[in-house]
């Protein structure tokens, strides 16, 4: 094999595939399972939040940065003025 | 009581249908009830790879809505009669396909066959969810080329999470084939091995299907290639895929084309 790589002079290119797949597989299983967790997350805090305040399925955002270290969640939703329910009914 | 299989890639093109077709008429051959289902709505060809395109009267979406009854629409192979196919609408609405109705389907046929095999759209949408979704068992396509081998862990990521098997905290078998394989390629390092493809996708080969003419000769004529050319390298690869489905074991080769003068001369003629 190698004679033949020597001949035509052309480099085996599969390596390169094998390995640019492995670390590209390695990140996009990693969202995965991280896109479930979020969607997770996304339903409870939004569940948890419209107990108290009427809110709008989609002005709840949420976004994790991983880092090496640590990773951070960031919840941004937005709430229109006025949109408390009664304390009575919150309770 | 049937199994059901998906044949499934993500990728379009990597040989799904072909082999659902050979993998099929293979196990129907062997005396194993049969039939296909055909989920490519809008681009169906299953149809015309098993040489049945102008058998079709009714479709899948005919049955799902219940314009016609399931016997109505299925077609049983003329040269196999353990097989049999369950054709896609070629022009009918994509979302008439619902989960219920796939279900009420295959709950139907599940007592009267030995395999339902279900072959793929391409893609990760609806279609491809659909087809997969009442899988025991899947079989994924793909071809040695790194766009493929990354849509074929995507599909691995869905069969684990999407399928009833798996909402049941049960587990899809998976199975890979590769198909469109070119040993000299893959030799002069041109075109990922087949150790690269399993150690990257962790899951078991079920088969490699050589780059073959012979496909193309099979699927001009409308007969699925085991059929068609039985001698044929790929046909051989099927066969031996479907033993192992089976549940033998049977050691893992490219078969190749066999060069021998006699069958140089038989591979001559013209399909
Ligand atoms: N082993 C093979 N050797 C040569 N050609 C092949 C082989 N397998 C499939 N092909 C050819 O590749 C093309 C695509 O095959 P096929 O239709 O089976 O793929 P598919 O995955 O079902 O595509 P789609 O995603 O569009 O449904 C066809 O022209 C077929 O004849
Ligand atoms: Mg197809």
């Amino acid at each position: 094999m190698n004679l033949l790589r020597l001949i035509n002079g052309r480099k085996a290119t599969a390596p390169v595939a094998r390995e640019r797949l492995q670390i590209l597989l390695a990140h996009e299983r990693g969202l995965r399972g991280q896109s479930d967790l979020l969607e997770l997350l996304r339903a409870e805090i939004l569940a948890a939040v419209q107990r108290h305040v009427d809110i709008d399925q989609d002005k709840i955002v949420i976004r994790m940065e991983r880092g090496p270290q640590v990773s951070t969640l960031e919840v941004d939703i937005e709430v229109p003025n006025g949109a408390h329910k009664s304390f009575a009914a919150a309770g | 009581m049937a199994k059901v299989l998906v044949v499934t890639s993500g990728k379009g093109g990597v040989g799904k249908t072909t082999s659902t077709a050979a993998l099929g008429a293979a196990l129907a051959q062997m005396g194993q009830r049969v039939v296909v289902i055909d989920f490519d709505v809008g681009l169906r060809n299953l149809d015309l790879v098993l040489g049945a395109e102008r058998r079709v009267v009714f479709d899948l979406i005919n049955v799902v809505q219940g314009v016609a009854k399931l016997q109505q629409a299925l077609i049983r192979d003329k040269r196999l009669e353990n097989l049999w196919l369950l054709p896609a609408s070629q022009t009918r609405d994509k979302d008439a396909l619902t989960d219920e109705g796939i279900g009420r389907i295959i709950a139907e046929l599940r007592p009267r066959f030995d395999w339902i095999l279900c072959d793929s759209p391409a893609g990760i949408e609806r279609g491809a969810m659909l087809a997969m979704r009442y899988a025991d068992e899947a079989v994924i396509v793909t071809n040695p080329e790194v766009s493929s081998v990354r849509d074929s862990d995507r599909i691995i990521g869905m069969l684990d999470s999407k399928t009833v098997k798996a909402e049941r905290g049960e587990c899809v078998k998976k199975h890979i084939l590769i198909a469109r394989y070119d040993a000299g390629r893959a030799s002069r390092g041109e075109m990922l091995g087949i150790e690269d493809i399993l150690e990257i996708l962790a899951t078991p080969l079920l088969g490699i299907i050589p780059e073959s003419q012979d496909v193309l000769r099979a699927s001009n004529v409308g007969s699925p290639v085991t059929l068609h050319n039985a001698d044929s390298a790929p046909a051989r690869a099927y066969v031996d895929a479907v033993n192992r489905l089976m549940g033998e074991t049977i050691a893992m080769t490219v078969p190749t084309e066999r060069k021998g003068f006699m069958s140089r001369l038989l591979g001559r003629r013209a399909a």
